[in-house]
């Protein structure tokens, strides 16, 4: 009753204002959608480019006349060139091995050492904590040059297994980090009904801990997966030889010979290396986006 | 099954705060004893020290006769329940519930036995298969309770388990709980802040308060003869009125000065009781339902005073009534048909064959 007399009385605040819910929505989206739109473009122009770049021919690369967005005659030979050629295979599986056993050790290392930091709750645990994440802050730009003498001395230069060494450098402390936050949403009770079960640290790390994280497990997975995969820095300077090399580097040193670039079979080449992160992360989407928000409210 | 035994136990954190001032407590074998208090009176902290998830500060914590200090919470043969179930998401219900006898490498058809047996008390046999995710808050309770009862352990430890669930249910689960002890007769020690809950379900209850036991006894003491003003005022509910006195001697009997001018006669077998307080400030209790619309008049000790009641709030099977007295606010418990008013004085009873007093100084009842 009163607020039918309320609405007679001021009709056009009432109206006023509902327009102006409405008219700011509008514009909200509005915004929203033009933003997303120009950052999209920003983001795809490059890969279409290079995939279009990539279904050419040297000629037509090289011909200047033309809209570069256009291919007159689509081809194959970029890709068919790389897949049968030998070395190219051989920086695929370089990147694979080095990739994979990266991705496990560091996993190993980063599970074991978020559960000690994040849960068994000892002396300096919170700066330990602290301090692995500040390492990830050291970039590895300014990392290779000492590590060099390490890889060096270890006599593992020009070798996958010095990256299997190093790669770690940058995957560890960020997944470690990862794996402390999620494990931390984990309530403190469930630790404490294993252990009332009879549990020890091991099997509550196991048996509890380690299947309920499996989202910030297959965030971090992805995570180190992305990082050794997509390695320039190290590569460039530990490896020499075409034998040793991984896909990023291998690319890049193989198909430019002094100032020739081989413009089609790099772009082929390289979004060809860029190929499996694509798949894992299309995949894995969901859980890495869990994974990196975790902790961030507590359920 | 077992007793348990809190030898001046003390649990300090560091900064020497005291959240347990030295409690000492005998739990008899089959016992169901609840600690109950307000929060940050050392209840739970008490419990969790009983199942080893709290270091001892000084003092002796012994289960079935064994000194447990040093003793770690899986070698302890206790169960607990939290107060947030603490299942294990991503097992079935029968994987919690056989978690802790495959961890202790029971047999298969053992577990399978067991569980099933746990499950039928419980009556969540059609539940075993799914994840705690797909359970109400209710199931989810019973399943964690068929954790506990699977151990077979000396000891049940409770933290405050209904806390989680709604009011009609939690009534429910209460019964439930009294039930499966019925029929394990499992040692028992619960944590509560609910003092109905505390009164319910316990063979003895302890009154916790600042890290020190107020009172221990069987429900029914601790609500009739209470220690302290705290356990007078903690239990029952409405708790019990407070109203300040003057304690008179005149001829030989005592009489009670409250506000309003009104003057009680103490029970003359009280006399004696109360005689050194004569003369002195004190406080007088009387629980609601002991301050009634004016009935069983013939019996002796009734006294008979008007007052003005301030809010009326009918319950249905009774109405409470706030009425005003200086310095005091004073409920009182009376029948649904007598009339009421706010605003317009009433005649009220009170039965003081249940009165209390109580030493405003030391806090004690006299």
């Amino acid at each position: 009753m009163s607020t039918t007399t309320a609405a007679a009385a001021h009709p056009r605040g009432i109206f006023h204002k509902a327009g102006s819910l409405r008219a700011e929505r509008r514009w909200a989206l509005v915004t929203a959608y033009i933003s997303l739109v120009i950052a999209a473009i920003i983001m795809l122009a490059p890969p279409v480019y290079m995939f279009l770049t990539s279904i050419k021919t040297s000629a037509e690369i090289a011909d200047l006349s033309g809209n570069p967005w256009w291919v007159r005659d689509p081809t194959l030979e970029n890709y068919t060139a790389l897949i049968f050629n030998p070395m190219f295979r051989g920086f695929f599986w370089n990147s694979v091995k080095v990739t994979l056993l990266v991705v496990a050790l560091t996993m190993a290392i980063s599970i074991l050492a978020a559960f000690a930091l994040g849960r068994m709750r000892f002396w300096g645990s919170q700066w330990l904590a602290t301090g692995v994440f500040l390492t990830y802050l050291v970039p590895d730009t300014l990392l290779f040059i000492p590590l060099y003498q390490i890889v060096g001395g270890l006599g593992l230069l020009d070798s996958t297994w010095g990256l299997v060494l190093v790669y770690p450098t940058l995957t560890v402390p960020f997944c470690t980090w990862i794996m402390i936050g999620y494990f931390a949403s984990i309530p403190k009770e469930l630790d404490e009904a294993a252990l009332i079960d009879g549990a020890n640290w091991m099997q509550m790390l196991t048996r509890i801990f380690i299947p309920v994280a499996l989202p910030g497990i297959i965030a971090a997975t992805i995570f180190a997966f992305t990082v050794s995969w997509a390695a320039f820095v190290y590569p460039t300077a530990f490896i020499t030889s075409p034998a040793e090399m991984p896909m990023t580097i291998g690319v890049v040193s193989q198909l430019i010979r002094g100032d020739t670039f081989a413009w089609g079979q790099l772009m082929a080449g390289a979004l060809l290396a860029a190929l499996p992160p694509v798949i894992v992360y299309a995949f894995l989407m969901d859980y890495y986006i869990a994974g990196l928000t975790a902790g961030a409210t507590k359920g | 099954m077992a007793q348990v035994s809190l030898r001046r136990v003390v649990k300090a954190y560091e900064g020497g705060v005291q959240a347990v001032k030295g409690i000492d407590l005998e739990i008899a074998d089959h016992e169901f004893v609840v600690l109950v208090g307000p929060s940050g009176c050392g209840k739970s902290t008490t419990l969790r020290m009983i199942a080893g998830l709290e270091e001892i500060t000084s003092g002796d914590i012994a289960i079935g006769g064994t000194v447990v200090n040093d003793i770690p919470p899986r070698d302890r043969d206790i169960a607990m329940v939290f107060q947030n179930y603490a299942l294990y998401p991503h097992m079935s219900v029968f994987d919690n519930m056989a978690f802790g006898l495959t961890l202790r490498k029971f047999p298969k058809e053992e577990i399978k036995r067991r569980v099933d047996n746990a499950a039928r008390i419980l009556d969540i046999t059609p539940l075993l298969d799914r994840k705690p995710k797909a359970l109400s808050g209710g199931q989810r309770q019973r399943v964690a309770m068929g954790r506990a009862i699977v151990r077979d352990p000396k000891v049940f430890l409770f933290d405050e388990p209904l806390s989680n669930l709604d009011a009609k249910l939690r009534v429910q689960m209460r019964t439930e709980i009294k039930k499966v002890h019925q029929t394990v007769k499992t040692t028992t020690v619960y944590v509560t802040h609910d003092q109905v809950e505390a009164m319910t379900l316990a063979d003895r209850v302890v009154v916790m308060n600042h890290g020190v036991i107020e009172q221990v006894g069987p429900p029914q003491e601790l609500y009739h003869r209470p220690a302290t003003r705290f356990v007078a005022g903690f239990i029952g509910s409405p708790a019990m009125n407070f109203i300040p006195a003057r304690v008179e001697n005149g001829s030989g009997a005592l009489r009670l000065n409250l506000p309003n001018g009104i003057v009680l006669p103490v029970p003359e077998e009280r006399t004696s009781r109360y005689a050194q307080a004569a003369g002195k400030e004190v406080l007088f209790g009387i629980r609601p339902e002991h301050l009634t619309e004016p009935k069983n008049l013939d019996r002796s000790n009734i006294a008979v005073f008007e007052l003005t009641p301030e809010v009326i709030e009918p319950m249905g099977m009774e109405t409470l009534v706030h009425l005003w007295l200086q310095g005091a606010e004073v409920c009182s418990r009376i029948d649904p048909t007598t009339p009421a008013e706010p605003g317009r004085p009433m005649p009220v009873a009170a039965d003081l064959n249940h009165m209390h007093l109580i030493d405003p100084e030391t806090g004690r009842v006299l």
